[in-house]
């Protein structure tokens, strides 16, 4: 790669040719202000934020400037403050200033912009058009009156998931981030995933806040409220707290959901390891009765819906298997209800996700367990911390012992790394080598399924023969995948999709992760590390040898695939394709 | 129906001959218009799927040019000038009157289809401000007290 000099406000630095001003700046320890840059994501010089003096007559945008050899630039002249404060001042000028209720408030982009530039009121008055909360669906709400127009959301939506549920409509003022046709989001088909969440600088997109219904259910005296958190939450929560990226915080998160109240605090982790069950028995019981192949996993709700829009065709590829969260809501409800002696009607099953998709999980109809909901609540990581903050927790001094709940918590290696793409793969793959060999395999890490690279590929031998699999994260990936498959260009046994790029530890209710801090560290990787890491320290790292599952088996469910598992564990699946 | 069908086959057409060429978005959505006389969320879609685009990136498109209608033209467009002069001797006043007659805001058409309402730039017929025209019938020194017998003539 050939490399450029470059001078930034006197500070030599050597770059590759084509990096930009921007990263050219960032390497030089200049953090040069954005809005609408986000790294792998959103590169358009629209908002102006970034400009800077490159010699040129005019101020260039730093995010899409490439450097060129011997270039000087200026990031902080008068005519480039000047300007700078301008565009903010401009921006500021068409925004609802409701910092204080706002949810992002202390995350939001452009506050941070304001305080660090001196900018407190804007010069200008815009438009201000009112427009009326989009939020009739289960899962986001979209909020026009805080957009500022970065296009950082379409560009989530559009180019990494593939979908493009919202884009800029109109002109001028009348400019909004919407879907076609001025319709709801929920009429679209918008997967629920939340990359547009994760990507919004301000409070335009976020979370349905279902905090209210966790308290309201805490504080009902009738009811036995327990709570089940997600592999990924583990990772990220702390974040919230400011703890660096990634930080392990299993025992604090457990003794904090202990201390806002929950009766049982159990582990969507049991329920990760009850899923390898189901489905590596499934995948085999596929691979040995001729049945439908490739097997497409099911954890992830944003996939789910992504395949039901888009490829119906694919319906009987995907596995049967309920999500982790699922499975967890459904045992608690009747065997966990039942060795307990509590009646399963006065039980609010409350699931704290890294995801938003899962909000519309559960109000799926199929997801019952004898009559009632599995899973009543689901909440974010974020909103956890909401709670955490509201009940003011001291959740860094928290101590580290885990206090999760006997009976449907106990996890392996297994079920912590489902939440990194491949994690899933890899668990399913150390069960089915144990089933497929009749034997206990000593080697449980099949690195080729880690990493963060949109699609992967392997081929593993088990017991003589070989198992050829994929992973997709990101259902932009996916969709490229089918298309190489149904083309007759690929072929898989089996198939993990995650619907967020780099999978749940990078879901849609994660902490938010600012876009000068993107630059440096990648969340996707960071999180991951905590999950292998976590996976290494469990003595036990293989789902079936998880002593409590064996016990739900032995004592419940039978056999796995068997007729309960079928009722509480299975699930099915809708074509909702226009056709 | 069948002349539905044929609308769609020569929507057909046109994307098959420029579907390769960079940037035929633009020259598809106006034949598409040629076509159908507007571009109803059916046709939108089809070109989506075409295309193979998220529908959003054509009703994108097709709110931010002023070419692109979205609802189908009335019988009268009526186009009332607000250029410099026009706007300086009342032409809002006028077009405030249509729009209380009509019962639609500027740039839509009324339920009936019989009439478009437009806003539009200079007419050219500065001497006789302010100035509307009801497809070619151009009527000039308006005021607001006219509008309701010119729109009667039109809805006889």
């Amino acid at each position: 790669m050939a490399m450029v000099n470059v001078t930034i406000d006197g500070v030599k630095v050597q770059v590759e040719a084509g990096t930009t001003v921007l990263e050219a700046a960032h390497q030089a320890h200049i953090h040069i202000p954005t809005l609408c840059h986000l790294k792998d994501v959103n590169k358009i010089g629209a908002c102006r934020m970034c400009v800077v003096d490159v010699g040129a007559r005019a101020l260039a945008a730093a995010c899409v400037m490439p450097v060129s050899d011997g270039m000087v630039v200026k990031t902080n002249t008068p005519a480039v403050r000047q300007a700078r404060k301008s565009v903010l001042e401009l921006i500021l000028s068409n925004h609802e200033r409701k910092c204080l209720s706002c949810v992002r408030s202390k995350t939001c982009e452009l506050q941070a912009l304001a305080k660090d530039l001196g900018v407190d009121e804007s010069r200008f008055d815009g438009a201000n058009i009112e427009y009326p909360l989009d939020n009739f669906g289960p899962s986001i709400v979209r909020d026009p009156n805080k957009c500022i127009l970065c296009r950082r959301c379409v560009a989530a939506c559009r180019n990494v998931q593939g979908i493009g549920a919202i884009a800029a409509v109109n002109r001028g003022f009348k400019t909004v981030i919407a879907p076609a046709f001025e319709k709801k989001l929920s009429e679209t088909d918008c997967i629920n995933c939340g990359q547009c969440v994760v990507a919004c600088p301000v409070g335009a997109l976020r979370e349905k806040d279902d905090t209210d219904k966790v308290w309201e259910a805490l504080y009902d005296p009738e009811k036995f409220v327990v709570v089940q958190p997600a592999p990924a939450v583990r990772v990220a929560l702390g974040e919230e707290f400011g703890m660096p990226i990634g930080t392990r915080v299993t025992g604090k998160m457990s003794q904090a959901l202990k201390r806002l109240g929950f009766d049982k605090v159990f582990d969507t982790d049991f329920g990760a390891d009850l899923t390898i069950m189901e489905e590596a028995t499934e995948l085999v019981s596929r691979i040995k009765n001729g049945g439908v192949l490739p097997m497409f996993t099911s954890c992830s709700p944003g996939w789910i819906k992504y395949v039901e829009h888009n490829f119906p065709e694919l319906i009987p590829n995907l596995s049967t298997c309920k999500s982790p969260m699922q499975m967890e809501g459904a045992i608690i409800k009747s065997y966990y209800a039942e060795k307990a002696g509590i009646d399963p009607k006065n039980i609010v099953v409350v699931a704290v996700m890294p995801c938003v998709a899962k909000k519309f999980e559960i109000e799926r109809p199929e997801m019952e367990t004898d009559g009632m909901r599995s899973v009543d609540i689901s909440i974010t990581t974020r909103e956890l911390a909401r709670m955490i903050k509201d009940a003011r927790i001291d959740f860094t001094k928290l101590p580290d012992e885990e206090c999760f709940d006997e009976l449907v918590s106990e996890s392996t290696g297994a079920a912590a790394i489902f939440g990194a793409t491949g994690g899933v793969m890899e668990a399913a793959l150390r069960t089915a080598a144990d089933v497929l060999e009749n034997r206990s395999v000593e080697n449980v890490d099949y690195v080729a399924t880690r990493g963060i690279e949109g699609i992967k590929e392997a081929t593993f031998t088990l017991a003589g023969k070989e198992l050829k699999v994929a992973i997709a994260n990101s259902t932009g990936a996916a969709k490229k995948l089918i298309r190489r498959i149904q083309a007759g260009d690929a072929s898989y046994a089996f198939i993990e999709v995650m619907a967020c790029p780099g999978g749940c530890v990078n879901g849609g209710g994660q902490p938010m992760v600012n876009a000068e801090t993107r630059m440096d560290i990648d969340p996707r990787v960071e999180r991951a590390k905590g999950l292998y890491t976590e996976d290494e320290k469990k003595v036990i790292r293989k789902s079936h040898e998880n002593p409590d599952i064996k016990k739900l088996y032995a004592e419940y469910l039978g056999e796995p695939n068997g007729h309960r598992a079928h009722e509480l564990l299975h699930t099915h699946y809708v074509d909702r394709s226009k056709k | 129906m069948s002349l539905e069908k044929e609308k769609f086959e020569a929507l057909q057409k046109v994307i098959d001959e420029l579907r390769n060429e960079q940037g035929a978005l633009m020259p598809i959505m106006q034949r598409a218009q040629d076509i159908f006389g507007y571009l109803p969320e059916e046709v939108q879609n089809y070109i989506a799927k075409e295309l193979d685009i998220p529908v959003s990136d054509i009703y994108g498109v097709a709110t931010f040019y002023a070419q692109f209608n979205l609802e189908p033209k009335g019988q009268y467009i009526i186009s009332v000038c607000m250029g410099t002069a026009c706007y300086v001797k009342g032409s809002q006043q006028v077009l405030d009157k249509l729009e209380e007659v009509l019962g639609v805001p500027a740039g839509r058409t009324t339920p009936d289809g019989l009439f478009t309402l437009n806003a539009t730039r200079c007419l050219g017929a500065c001497g006789l401000a302010p100035v509307m025209m009801v497809n070619d019938d151009v009527y000039g020194r308006l005021t607001p007290d006219q509008i309701p017998d010119i729109i009667a003539k039109y809805r006889q």
